[in-house]
């Protein structure tokens, strides 16, 4: 069975996640990581709306209009849940207390910078809680597409506006997981027949290749 | 305090106020209050909020009756009339990161002259802001952001005007309630006083002028 592109992202960053951390997801592909969290673990999911323990979509029926996420969705709170106001819930992603975060991306350079909120003149939606996530989360992992439309989104400079000039940790795509330590792009793993020509080939920036490559376990 | 219909409480807004209006995509927005606001056609709001909704939803039905000459707020995504308008010229838009948004109406509501926040440095939001240095790293000076009027949707309220909010419809209702000259308040239940703990009011009274009552 081939896993498709949003899947293995999403179970790879699973990967990442350990027992007790809040985590902070984005809307899109970082919502999926939820559905893989490894079995006996226990993770805090914030919603920046004001949910520490978001759960599943509730059933129908069970709708509760005043609990939502991020993205104004319904959403369940498990038990040991707690909801508090904006400032509370940005003083926790600002003050650094998110473990991690998961994010989208419309680009990413050479040197993990992120580019997220808005091409100029197309699509202007807001940076709404991005900025802030970039800048406060311990940890900032993108998930993404290695490339939109045939063209890579691992840029050497980023063309759009920034949404922070710290570099992001660790972005994976369908192809390779890659890693921004010292500020450089790094290959750590390719994905399972993905060779790693293919993942030169799909990214613009200059990425430093060790000798061996690890795969991708998910 | 004084308890008042919504047509009363809504009648004290001139046109050209500004206005902090709760909620996170609608949900924690007084439903009643925009509706009164429509009814009346207050014109030229500026309204500070987290976004504007979606069109027939909370701010959004205030945006779609053009009543609206510039909305502060973080996200406009999800409300495509808020983004053709701005794109016409016809409404204009600040945005502004959603932490700094919420950490800006609290300055004010606390009497700060403003906060050191890192995020934006580096970015577009750092135009014509000041910077500061605080032990080697890097600050934007982002100013207090007060408004004529504050429109709360509480969950509780009692005839004092003590408040409670349930789950993610708090958000942004007990900052922009200690911002604000005038706060009108909107609750799904209006309760003796004493039926709410004071351990669970998150809204003390005196911060409430108008507790709108239900017909």
């Amino acid at each position: 069975m081939t896993m498709d592109a949003q899947t293995i992202i999403a179970k790879r960053i699973a990967r990442e996640l350990s027992d007790g951390m809040l985590v902070n997801l984005g809307i899109g592909i970082p919502t999926l990581v939820a559905n893989h969290v490894p079995e006996g673990m226990h993770v805090f999911f914030q919603s920046e709306n004001g949910l520490i323990g978001t759960g599943p979509i509730p059933e129908e029926g069970m709708v509760q209009a005043r609990l939502t996420d991020a993205g104004g969705q319904p959403v369940s709170a498990i038990p040991g849940a707690c909801t508090f106001d904006s400032a509370t819930s940005f003083g926790l992603i600002r003050g650094g207390h998110v473990d991690m975060t998961v994010l989208g991306a419309l680009q990413v350079d050479g040197q993990g910078r992120l580019a997220n909120w808005m091409i100029p003149g197309k699509m202007v939606p807001g940076m709404g809680g991005a900025m802030d996530l970039v800048t406060g989360a311990k940890r900032v992992v993108i998930a993404m597409q290695h490339t939109a439309k045939g063209k890579p989104k691992i840029v050497k400079q980023c063309t759009l506006p920034l949404t922070s000039v710290r570099p992001v940790s660790l972005v994976v795509t369908e192809l390779a997981v890659i890693s921004f330590a010292e500020g450089r792009a790094t290959l750590l793993e390719t994905a399972p027949g993905v060779s790693v020509e293919q993942v030169m080939a799909a990214t613009e920036a200059e990425l430093r290749v060790s000798q061996q490559v690890p795969q991708m376990q998910i | 305090m004084r308890t008042v219909p919504v047509e009363e409480a809504v009648a004290q807004i001139p046109n050209g106020a500004s206005l902090m209006i709760g909620g996170f995509m609608a949900v924690g927005t007084p439903e009643h209050v925009i509706d009164e606001l429509c009814r009346q056609g207050k014109r030229d709001l500026i309204v500070i909020a987290n976004d504007t909704a979606m069109p027939g939803r909370g701010i959004g039905k205030l945006v779609t009756a053009k009543l609206v000459r510039k909305a502060i707020v973080s996200h406009i995504g999800t409300n495509p009339e808020t983004q053709q308008k701005m794109l016409a010229g016809e409404m204009e838009v600040e945005l502004v990161p959603q932490g700094t948004l919420i950490e800006r109406i609290r300055a004010a509501g606390f009497g700060l002259g403003g906060i050191l926040t890192p995020t934006g440095v580096g970015t577009v939001v750092e135009e014509d802001k000041r910077k500061i240095d605080v032990d080697g790293r890097e600050y934007l000076v982002e100013k207090p952001l007060k408004a004529d009027f504050a429109l709360v949707q509480a969950f509780l309220a009692d005839y004092l005007g003590n408040l409670t909010y349930v789950l993610t419809a708090r958000n942004f209702n007990p900052v922009i309630a200690m911002a604000a000259t005038s706060v009108i308040v909107d609750a799904e239940h209006i309760v003796p006083v004493g039926m709410i703990s004071p351990d669970h009011v998150m809204t003390p009274a005196p911060l409430v002028d108008y507790l709108v009552t239900r017909a």
